[in-house]
């Protein structure tokens, strides 16, 4: 009994260990749900948000906020990227655009995904975006430029304290990511 | 370490002979001692690591060495103390004394005991090997941050995830088999509240093994991929995130320190008691304690990355679950002094390792509390503060918990006692010189000196100077410690089976040196006898 025992206390054991090499991985999906469900981290949703949500908000009428924008490039980006507005005053429940310029330096067609984050980040869920284009990846020609909107509105029930929020955007360059930042390290 | 000479494979040439009895050994005791002696090689390398660091810190300025090398002497000495000198020495203390503690012939999975071992060996090789590589060994902290671990890390980064993959394949077995051991060989009549201390804590810290150690191979392996195979796990471009990778770091990486220190309160739990004549006092709550200290360590492990602008909920969550930890630590402390109070005190040198360690371990649990602290832990974060207090509670406390360990049963493993008056003045030099290293260190991370730099600002140098002299002071007393250790086995007085006056335990009750092979029958545990 004791050698049946010891091979299936032996068996557990290695099952449990192999158990938490998996919640390690399992970290990686946990750890978005959990910055997902509570707005921590500053990311805002990867979606748009409904139209319908803002006949649904009630507008304050004496509540201003103010929105930065940032924008910066990833490094090994040749893009130019910049707001055209710094900042605005805005009322949470209405509708607001705003534009963001940008500009490929490089000689061949290079395609880019911009990633937002908000600060503060208890901020991130109230920031609803109907249209931005963070949603896809945008291709521009050698030496092209363009303008680029994102529609947005701040929720009724951002909190009292917050008053002031940054929107900024880091533009990234896509393709074979990984290796083009440690091939480009090591030159 | 062992008396007996095997008469086995006599028709072999000697040293085939010799070669195969180690490497084929399914022993406990001979594979004890094989990571002791493994440890202790470690732990020379890495203190001429620390040698090499402290003489660079000697001085403000660039002396000796390249910045970049610099880094590299750094990493390695961290990734070799707590791999291969801190927890190889409680591996090796468990093989030794848990089956004669609990009255087994060996442990529970001998061959995987010996693999456990021999991985080692070939893993640091591995690891060591890097700083004669070209581009340089790994650079960047035993921590090995991404994306600095990633995307800059030199390409040597894979030989020390391969390293620490087996590392931790080693780990984990020895962690199974220890908990196998336990639960399944105890003498009839060893109820689990009878266990020795030592036992106990190494029971808990094999559970910390078991469920942190491949969270840590989760996360090289996250790095390799991130690295070599196009994944975007530690990369904001691909949609993943570097901050990931110390939350999943430091979820392995709390519960690790704990790994590092428990067997240690076990060995301070054996030797207290034995020179204080008296049982040791609160025997349930010592192990609750234990216990407590281990379900903590893994909800606390955001207090590494207090300043990576965790919310504050989290932030204050987890200052008080650390506070928290203060707690059973506490206790613990208290009934080692309990134990002592109204005892019939002895001080050989055992008693005096185990005495400083409860209190110098207590000095560097003090300064965990004050980086516990949010609000404080953001001055003290990345200064030399965090390296005053984790050098305090890994030096005085595991490592003179393992050579308190050694003095203790060290007459039991050869049959010799060691030399009483080296071994005192071993311990008095090695106190003042870990405190005169280590002390400063809290002043100059409190003023404002970064961790992990070669040089520094001018108003550093005095206590920079302080602390090269403790170090050097330090790394002298290691050579003594090796030569007492050494004297002791080739020959000293004879010892005793009973060895301590006041000890009890069945390792107590064989022979001194023990034989290779004890308890081949269970002995009988008195009844009624309850701990």
């Amino acid at each position: 009994m004791n050698q049946r025992n010891r091979k299936k206390h032996t068996f557990l054991l290695f099952v449990l260990a192999i158990a938490m090499f998996g919640f390690a991985f399992a970290l990686v999906p946990l750890y978005n749900v959990f910055c997902e469900i509570t707005g921590l981290n500053g990311k805002t949703s990867a979606q748009a948000a409904l139209l319908d949500e803002i006949e649904a908000s009630v507008v304050p009428l004496d509540r201003e906020v103010t929105i930065e924008f940032l924008a910066r490039v990833a490094r090994g980006m040749p893009w130019e990227f910049r707001p055209a507005e710094g900042r605005l005053v805005v009322r949470p429940g209405e509708m607001n655009t705003t534009t963001f310029y940008v500009r490929n330096r490089a000689r061949d067609t290079v395609t880019g995904q911009a990633v937002p984050s908000v600060s503060p980040g208890q901020a991130a869920r109230y920031l609803k975006k109907i249209e931005c284009f963070c949603f896809e990846q945008q291709e521009l020609s050698a030496g092209g430029e363009m303008e680029m909107g994102v529609s947005f509105f701040i929720d009724a029930d951002l909190p009292a304290a917050i008053n002031e929020l940054t929107l900024s955007y880091t533009m990234f360059l896509v393709g074979d990511i990984a290796h083009e930042q440690i091939a480009s390290h090591h030159e | 370490m062992v008396a007996h000479a095997e008469t086995v494979h006599k028709q072999r040439h000697p040293m085939l002979a010799f070669a195969a009895r180690w490497l084929f050994t399914t022993n406990h005791k001979e594979i004890g001692s094989l990571y002791l002696w493994l440890r202790f090689v470690l732990f020379f390398i890495a203190g001429a690591m620390a040698m090499f660091i402290r003489l660079e810190l000697f001085e403000p300025g660039i002396q000796f060495v390249d910045p970049l090398y610099y880094n590299q002497v750094l990493t390695l000495h961290g990734l070799v103390m707590v791999f291969g000198a801190v927890m190889p020495a409680f591996v090796g203390l468990a093989n030794w004394l848990i089956p004669m503690m609990i009255g087994a012939p060996d442990m529970a999975l001998p061959r995987m005991n010996n693999f456990s071992f021999w991985i080692l060996p070939f893993a640091f090789a591995m690891l060591l090997s890097s700083l004669f590589m070209e581009s340089g060994a790994p650079n960047f902290g035993w921590t090995f941050y991404a994306p600095l671990s990633t995307t800059y890390g030199p390409p040597s980064t894979d030989f020390f995830i391969l390293g620490v993959h087996m590392m931790g394949i080693s780990s984990i077995m020895g962690a199974i088999n220890i908990i196998v051991t336990i639960v399944n060989l105890r003498a009839p009549g060893m109820t689990y509240m009878k266990m020795p201390l030592f036992v106990w804590t190494w029971f808990i810290t094999a559970f910390l093994l078991i469920m942190v150690m491949p969270v840590l191979a989760g996360v090289v392996t996250m790095m390799l991929t991130d690295r070599h195979f196009g994944t975007s796990f530690f990369q904001a471009a691909g949609g993943g995130d570097p901050v990931m990778f110390q939350h999943i770091f430091w979820f392995f990486g709390h519960p690790e320190v704990y790994i590092m220190i428990l067997p240690g309160f076990g060995i301070a739990s054996q030797i207290i008691p034995t020179f204080a004549r008296k049982k040791l006092f609160g025997y349930h709550s010592m192990v609750y304690a234990t216990a407590s200290i281990a379900f903590l360590s893994f909800i606390v492990w955001g207090h590494h990355m207090f300043t990576t602008g965790m919310p504050l909920i989290a932030e204050l969550f987890v200052m008080y679950a650390t506070m928290l930890i203060a707690v059973p630590t506490g206790v613990k402390v208290f009934n080692w002094v309990a134990t002592m109070w109204r005892g019939s005190l002895t001080f050989e040198t055992p008693m005096l390792f185990a005495i400083g360690f409860v209190m110098m371990f207590t000095i560097g649990g003090f300064s965990g509390l004050m980086l516990a602290l949010v609000p404080a832990d953001f001055q003290y974060h990345d200064t030399y503060f965090v390296v005053a207090h984790f050098h305090y509670v890994l030096y005085p406390g595991a490592i003179f918990g393992t050579m308190a360990a050694v003095y203790y049963w060290l007459p039991k493993w050869c049959g010799h006692m060691y030399d009483e008056r080296l071994g005192k003045i071993h311990f008095w030099t090695a106190t003042i010189a870990v405190n005169l290293t280590f002390f400063p260190m809290h002043f100059t991370g409190l003023a404002g000196m970064p961790r992990r730099i070669p040089d520094y600002s001018l108003q550093f140098a005095d206590f920079n100077m302080v602390s090269s002299i403790g170090a050097g002071l330090l790394g002298l007393t290691q050579l003594l410690f090796l030569y007492i250790v050494v004297k002791t086995i080739r020959g000293g007085v004879k010892a005793t089976d009973q060895v301590w006056e006041g000890a009890e335990g069945l390792e107590w009750s064989l022979p001194s040196p023990a034989p290779l092979h004890t308890f081949a029958t269970p002995p009988v545990i008195a009844q009624g006898n309850d701990q």
